[in-house]
């Protein structure tokens, strides 16, 4: 056996043992480590990468004894690209929100968010990599406690509420999960995956314990959609997003989510066969589910007065997305949703970390009033914000463009969902044109005269003041309202004022171009990880 | 004949405190046992009208509740929605069960080569006398490492949460602790200290034997932090603080999980690479024997008691 392939097993027990070890350092030290050991396990994953392209997808057993009495993990093109890319997309999401982290989280916390971030990857690395439904499982569990961590260290009443909803929700989704497991277990008598394929290729063949086997899937789709903020399960998201710490909505939107749907994509492939899903009405529910998600997530965003979460909510949009391309059940619609995965990880953390240094140049403040003219101020974010906005509508060039070319393509020649998908893109296109270009367009005009301003929010705060005095809290609440507004919005944030944040941003839209202008092969790439799911 | 015995001699014998307390003239605990009532904080009928209203408005902020008409239309068809999905609920899931195979019987799919070999070959194959033992910690150890962090990285949400760091939120959190709890409760006292001891005994013995019977890591931790625990509230922070502080939890437990997982590292590395282990089975039955599995017992414990007594402090106190 290859040394090379030992790397996915010794990049999950890396970034397992980083965790604990960071619990017992201090703030500063736990960032070195964290930031070395996402680098590390990114190039060895690359390596990994290069070694399955040449060659065959393999097992590694996980122990002495072989697949269906112990553990073992699988490595084939696509698994090894996707912990590359997360692990890319990690150390850009840290890299660009070491400000926000120092400012947001206490002293004395602060090595546990890494404690968090690092176990957190170690459980995105499980779920792609792993060949048995319990473990995954398994770091399901750690995956979620750790994003609730995540939410919950920037310590605000919104965090605390908007951590409970996502507790509550994505426990639920584990539990539909774990279901659907204990069902499938139940009937094929196996956890590993090829093992389940095999014995459901055989109870299909009699027809026997059909209802059993539908409602696993059922169970398992629904639990995992809930965790990825499917349309109507989406309720936690925009708190979730919106008011963490920078690194933590990034993280969240573009891995977290993304972790989810890449093992809904093994289970539909190599747990219960693309076949037998195709021929469950299951796909149904997800495709309109995803497509309602793409025209609702828009409606909310384009209402939402608040930057951060206006993408927040932009993303239940795009999960939608993901699951119309599942939804269409061909190999096409899974490149598809699988393109748009790396698509959306790339764009939504670019986004998220524009929209921190458009606040930045703000006053700190990402209401939608104060960010006029904030692309004169920061000019980088601008520039990174209007790239994100571009490919999120779908601009050639940029990456949305060619996840929408792809999904357009896959839905072309579909039975009976072409129609629903080609009108559902086309309307969600013009909805995304609508909230992004709006932000776009306020961020590039120059502010009004300033007295004017002044005058309205003094006036604003003092009404307000009125109606409501004589009860002591919601005034309070009505002068800090006031301060915020009444603060000094303006200053400009120069090139290099926070390196760390700038080279983010150029890394971010720069992959984002990659993915733009160089699809070809990634495309080819995730079509022959597909193949090799079979 | 009788001697005379001195009144105050006679006192202080343990005959007289015992006629004492049987005529009900003194009580021993009197004077001797510190005793809070616990009571609601102070809030005037003002106060708390005041607070109700506020929450009441923020709410009514919050959710814009006057022209929501989402939450109005929500309200509405909620109840209606629920039940009828319940119904469907509850009925999909009695008939997936209901096709399920019969709970049992010889035949069914779970009966199948993988449980067989377990049963058959788990005693040579891993030395644990324990066949769940050797399942869990050996056959599919990769899965329980999993866990063993899941509960680490429980503690440490939870520290996130509740930990208190400024050194005057500390000493409000010391004060409110003995608002609350009765002190230096003598009956509490003398029991935990006839108990304790059994208690963190029989709690190390479960975990040392996890390989030859019923027991592990698991369960042996959670009975030693309910040791933990019971010595706490008998005898307050400041006994335990000597040998069990916050450091202590996080270096424990770091030892623990990272010799769990280097433990675990080798054999991973060994067995996909097909080297044979140097680790001896030892002979079944003996205490040592069965491998990596005693170690891994130990390390568990370690994790699971320091997290049962982390999360119990947090609660209480928030920070020790």
């Amino acid at each position: 056996m290859a040394f090379v392939q030992n790397f996915p097993f010794m990049s999950i027990l890396l970034s397992l043992f980083s965790g604990p070890l960071c619990s017992v350092l201090d703030g500063k030290w736990a960032r070195r480590v964290n930031t070395a050991v996402i680098a590390v396990i990114g190039i060895m994953s690359a390596f990994v990468l290069k070694h399955v392209s040449a060659g065959q997808p393999y097992v590694y057993r996980m122990g002495h004894f072989s697949a269906p009495w112990g553990n073992e993990i699988r490595v084939g093109t696509l698994e090894a690209f996707m912990a590359c890319f997360f692990c890319a997309v990690m150390l850009l999401c840290m890299l660009g929100g070491i400000r926000e982290r120092a400012a947001q989280i206490e002293e004395g916390k602060q090595n546990l968010y890494y404690v968090m971030v690092n176990l957190l990857l170690c459980s995105l690395l499980a779920l792609i990599y792993t060949n048995d439904l319990f473990t995954a499982y398994v770091f399901v569990e750690i995956n979620t406690i750790s994003a609730c961590g995540l939410i919950m260290i920037r310590q605000t009443g919104r965090t605390f509420e908007a951590a409970t909803r996502y507790m509550i929700m994505s426990l639920l989704g584990s539990g539909l999960l774990l279901l659907g497991i204990c069902h499938l277990y139940a009937v094929t008598g196996h956890l590993l995956m090829s093992n389940i394929k095999e014995q459901v290729q055989v109870i299909t063949a009699t027809g026997q314990y059909h209802i059993s086997l539908m409602v696993a899937l059922g169970l398992m789709s629904v639990g995992l959609a809930i965790k990825s903020a499917l349309y109507p399960f989406h309720a936690w998201l925009p708190d979730a997003y919106g008011y963490s710490t920078l690194s933590s909505s990034a993280i969240l939107s573009s891995l977290v989510s993304k972790g989810y749907i890449f093992l809904l994509i093994k289970i539909f492939y190599r747990v219960v066969g693309i076949q037998a899903v195709r021929e469950s009405k299951v796909v149904n529910v997800l495709f309109v589910f995803g497509i309602a998600g793409m025209i609702m997530g828009s409606l909310s965003a384009i209402k939402e007065e608040n930057l951060k979460r206006m993408i927040a909510y932009s993303s239940v949009a795009q999960i939608g997305y993901i699951y119309m391309g599942l939804g269409l059940a061909t190999d096409a619609g899974a490149i598809a949703s699988l393109y748009h995965v790396l698509s959306h990880a790339a764009t939504k953390s670019l986004l998220f970390v524009a929209a921190a240094g458009l606040a930045q140049a703000s006053g700190g403040s990402d209401r939608y009033g104060d960010i006029t003219g904030a692309g004169f101020r920061n000019r980088l974010a601008g520039v990174a914000f209007t790239v994100g906005s571009l490919s999120m509508v779908g601009m050639p060039v940029f990456s949305g463009f060619i996840s929408k070319l792809l999904f357009a393509r896959a839905a072309v020649g579909h039975a009976h969902k072409m129609l629903p998908t080609v009108i559902a893109l086309a309307v969600s296109t013009i909805l995304n044109a609508v909230y992004f270009m709006k932000t776009v367009i306020r961020i590039y005009t120059i502010r009004p005269v300033e007295p004017g301003r002044e005058g309205e929010n003094s006036g604003s705060g003092g009404t307000g003041r009125q109606s409501t005095g004589g009860i002591g809290a919601v005034s309070a609440i009505e002068v800090a309202e006031a301060e915020i507004l009444s603060k000094e919005t303006g200053r400009t944030v120069r090139l290099l004022e926070e390196p760390a944040k700038a080279a983010a941003l150029v890394c971010f839209i720069l992959l984002n171009l990659i993915l733009g202008l160089n699809s070809d092969p990634i495309v080819r790439l995730i079509q022959g990880g597909i193949e090799m799911f079979e | 004949m009788s001697r005379k015995v001195p009144e105050e001699r006679y006192r202080k014998t343990f005959s007289y405190r015992f006629k004492a307390w049987l005529e009900g003239t003194k009580d021993p605990f009197l004077g001797q046992v510190e005793m809070h009532r616990q009571e609601a904080p102070p809030e005037s009928g003002e106060e708390r009208a005041r607070r109700e209203r506020d929450e009441e408005t923020l709410r009514a902020r919050v959710y814009d509740l006057e022209h929501n008409f989402e939450m109005r239309i929500f309200n509405r068809v909620y109840r209606v929605f629920s039940i009828l999905f319940c119904i469907f609920l509850v009925v999909m899931l009695l008939a997936a069960v209901s096709d399920l195979p019969a709970f049992g019987r010889g035949e069914n799919p779970v009966n199948n080569e993988v449980a067989q070999r377990y049963i058959e070959e788990g005693l040579e194959e891993t030395g644990a006398v324990n066949i769940v033992t050797g399942m869990i910690l050996d056959y599919r150890a990769f899965d329980t490492l999993g866990e063993s962090h899941v509960l680490f990285i429980a503690t440490c949400t939870v520290l996130i949460l509740l930990r208190r760091d400024g050194e005057e939120e500390q000493r409000e959190g010391r004060d409110n602790d003995r608002l609350y709890e009765p002190k230096d409760d003598v009956i509490l006292q003398t029991a935990a200290r006839v108990l304790v001891p059994p208690i963190l005994l029989f709690g190390i013995y479960i975990i040392l034997a996890g390989h030859l019977g019923p027991g592990g890591g698991f369960s042996g931790g959670a009975v030693i932090g309910a040791g933990l625990i019971l010595y706490l509230n008998a005898f307050g922070f400041a006994k335990t603080e000597r040998f069990f502080t916050a450091r202590t939890y996080r270096r424990t437990s770091f030892c623990a999980l990272a010799c769990y997982s280097l433990a675990k590292s080798y054999s991973f590395y060994t067995g996909a690479n097909h080297i044979e282990s140097v680790i001896p089975l030892g002979t079944p039955g003996a205490i040592l024997s069965s491998g990596l599995i005693l170690v891994l017992n130990i390390c568990v414990g370690v994790v699971v008691a320091g997290t049962m007594y982390t999360f119990y402090v947090m609660f209480r106190k928030g920070g020790y």
